[in-house]
């Protein structure tokens, strides 16, 4: 029983508010990843549930329990740093024990404990080690263990993964996910790379200035994003949005090129991700500016009319910078924004 | 400079350079150290009539040394001095590396003022309050011991130390501390995990507050000039007079009280190993 509920937590520095009342629910379980733009308020926010920075108003409460007053030591929690923060002078074993030891737990349960973390990390090896003698991937996974041994109610990560090179980033990202799937935790992962966010969570939460601009699981955001910039945001390559204006039924972009029947819309913006572009014979016409194969698909850079697009194709095209390409929008892909970039809903008859 | 990127034969000029004032330096503080050594093993007529010469068989003499130790207390001067470096040494290390951690880590009104307050004490002269201290130390009955000493030293190393520390102390990561906090750590036990990160900074500011305690002649002189309390200097000094000089002494005394100091920095200087903190963050 170990969920977190966060009710209109606010922070401030000075009188600058770096959090401005969030309300997350977090259920028992649940893998959340707060994602967002840096400065965004959301490693602030982390820091707030585990008690290294105080809560200027609201609640947090873990495990039913109200902590803001409580140390960080009382929560039930336990965090995990990007730059790993292991401590120099101990051993891997006594890095895993500085927490059991402290609390003077008895030592054969302290040895326990760490070799059942070492052996789910693959650490048994390099307990004897110290931290400068690890690779940074095998240090993250120390930290993981100093996390781990401390059997918490929440596991809080702070963009773990960042300082680890592509490759590692990857097979950790499965590890951390594959770790989650066995202990059933609750987790609360901080990260900016909307990626990570997508392929760890069971929901994510997208910050911008300290608000929360969309909660939801990962496809949900990706299909139907809130507004303009949580669709760009979620999705990489980004989405493209065309500006414009819909008449008759039709968004025409600023330059007059005829994009998708919408339906009648307030809509000024127009959305489509790269990858729902499709190549046809006739349709948006598409000035080629660059071609990036990477084998299993083709990104695109052009403009339509004057205004930037990338397309995502899985076909090989051979074209030059210069040639003109039609492609079609895939209808059901369309999303539509308002000036104020929230979304507009598409009326029921265009849609088919 | 600009050799130094320019690949030529033999040794170019700007290397050269280089070297010459490295030497010119490094002889011009060695040489002084080793006319005393040298000078300390030679008969007085030697000493005058040839100084820069070795002892050879006519000159070789250890008159210095036998005075040093047979006429004078040299042993409790050693003892003396050594007590007062190193009680002072551990005073300030203690002292200053938990404040320079408070002055870090904690923010409090006043923090920013206290800071100042201690960079006020590197620059007015110590020496500036000998009378008021003497005064103190009478009032408080410290005069002639070593307690008196030890106290002004440890006042007097505070502020670099604190200084120096307070700048080490703001680069430990927070997350260390952090992570050490979410795993239950008191603020000492904090603390106390910082100290390995910043050990180079630590042995630093050992050597450096640990020579002047040593090499001081100025409060062992007005503080505590009683026979019991005299240090290496003050000793080594006695042997100085107005109309007559004993060189063989002095140079004999100063050769040795060279001996611990060199011994600590040693220690201390081992300290220096880079990548202590490796591995701690990225």
């Amino acid at each position: 029983m170990a969920e977190v509920s966060i009710n209109q937590a606010r922070k401030f520095y000075g009188t600058f508010e770096a959090v401005k009342g969030i309300d997350v629910d977090v259920a028992d379980g649940e893998f959340v990843v707060l994602v967002g733009p840096s400065g965004c308020g959301k490693s602030t926010l982390l820091r707030m549930i585990a008690g290294l920075e105080d809560v200027s108003g609201g609640e947090i409460a873990i495990a039913k329990t109200v902590v803001n007053d409580l140390p960080p030591k009382d929560r039930g929690i336990a965090m995990v740093f990007q730059n790993y923060a292991l401590y120099p002078h101990m051993s891997v074993r006594a890095n895993m024990s500085y927490s059991l030891r402290l609390k003077r737990v008895p030592k054969p349960e302290i040895n326990e404990r760490v070799n059942r973390a070492a052996a789910i990390l693959g650490l048994d090896d390099l307990l004897d080690r110290h931290p400068k003698q690890l690779s940074g991937g095998q240090r993250q996974r120390v930290a993981m263990g100093r996390a781990i041994v401390r059997e918490p109610k929440v596991f809080l990560f702070d963009e773990p993964l960042s300082n680890l090179d592509a490759a590692l980033r990857v097979q950790m990202r499965s590890e951390i996910k594959a770790l989650h799937q066995r202990l059933g935790t609750t987790i609360i992962y901080v990260t900016h790379d909307q990626v990570e966010a997508m392929t760890m969570a069971d929901k994510i939460v997208v910050m911008r200035d300290g608000e929360i601009e969309q909660i939801g699981e990962p496809l949900d955001l990706y299909d139907h994003p809130a507004n303009r910039f949580v669709a760009g945001f979620i999705g990489s390559p980004a989405m493209n949005f065309m500006q414009g204006t819909v008449d008759d039924g039709v968004f025409r972009t600023s330059d007059g090129v005829e994009m998708a029947r919408v339906g009648s819309s307030e809509a000024t913006t127009l959305g489509v991700r790269p990858e729902h572009l499709a190549l046809s014979d006739e349709g948006v016409p598409l000035t080629v500016e660059m071609i990036e194969p990477t084998g299993a698909e083709t990104q695109v850079a052009g403009k339509i009319g004057s205004q930037p697009i990338v397309g995502v194709f899985r076909e090989r095209i051979s074209a030059w910078p210069g040639d003109m390409l039609h492609v079609r929008l895939d209808h059901e892909h369309v999303h539509l924004f308002d000036p104020g970039g929230l979304r507009v809903a598409r009326s029921r008859s265009s849609a088919d | 400079m600009s050799s130094d990127n320019r690949p030529s034969a033999g040794v170019p000029i700007g290397a050269v350079g280089k070297h010459a004032v490295l030497i010119f330096f490094t002889a011009l503080s060695i040489v002084p150290v080793l006319m005393i050594l040298v000078n300390s093993f030679k008969s007085r007529r030697a000493i005058f009539s040839d100084p820069v010469a070795f002892p050879g068989p006519e000159t070789f003499s250890l008159i210095g040394y036998h005075t040093v130790f047979v006429r004078s207390n040299f042993m409790d001067y050693y003892v003396n001095s050594l007590t007062v470096t190193v009680v002072s040494l551990v005073l300030i290390l203690i002292l200053a590396t938990m404040i320079a951690f408070a002055l870090a880590e904690y923010e409090f009104t006043g923090n920013k003022l206290l800071a100042m307050f201690f960079l006020l004490g590197i620059i007015l002269p110590v020496r500036l309050g000998s009378v008021s201290m003497l005064q103190l130390m009478v009032s408080l009955k410290l005069v002639n011991t070593l307690a008196a000493l030890i106290c002004v030293y440890t006042a007097m190393g505070m502020p670099l130390a604190v200084f120096i520390l307070t700048q080490f102390m703001r680069q430990v990561p927070r997350e260390i501390k952090d992570a050490a906090r979410i795993d239950g750590a008191n603020e000492y036990r904090v603390f106390l995990l910082t100290l390995p990160t910043i050990r180079p900074a630590i042995a630093t500011v050992a050597i450096l507050t640990m020579i002047p305690v040593w090499n001081d002649l100025w409060f062992p002189l007005i503080l505590a000039p009683a026979p019991e309390t005299q240090t290496v200097t003050l000793g080594a000094a006695s042997f100085l007079g107005q109309f007559l000089s004993d060189w063989n002494a002095v140079l004999a005394a100063l050769s040795l009280s060279a001996g611990p100091i060199l011994a600590l920095y040693l220690i201390f200087s081992r300290q220096f190993l880079s990548g202590l903190t490796a591995g701690a963050v990225k």
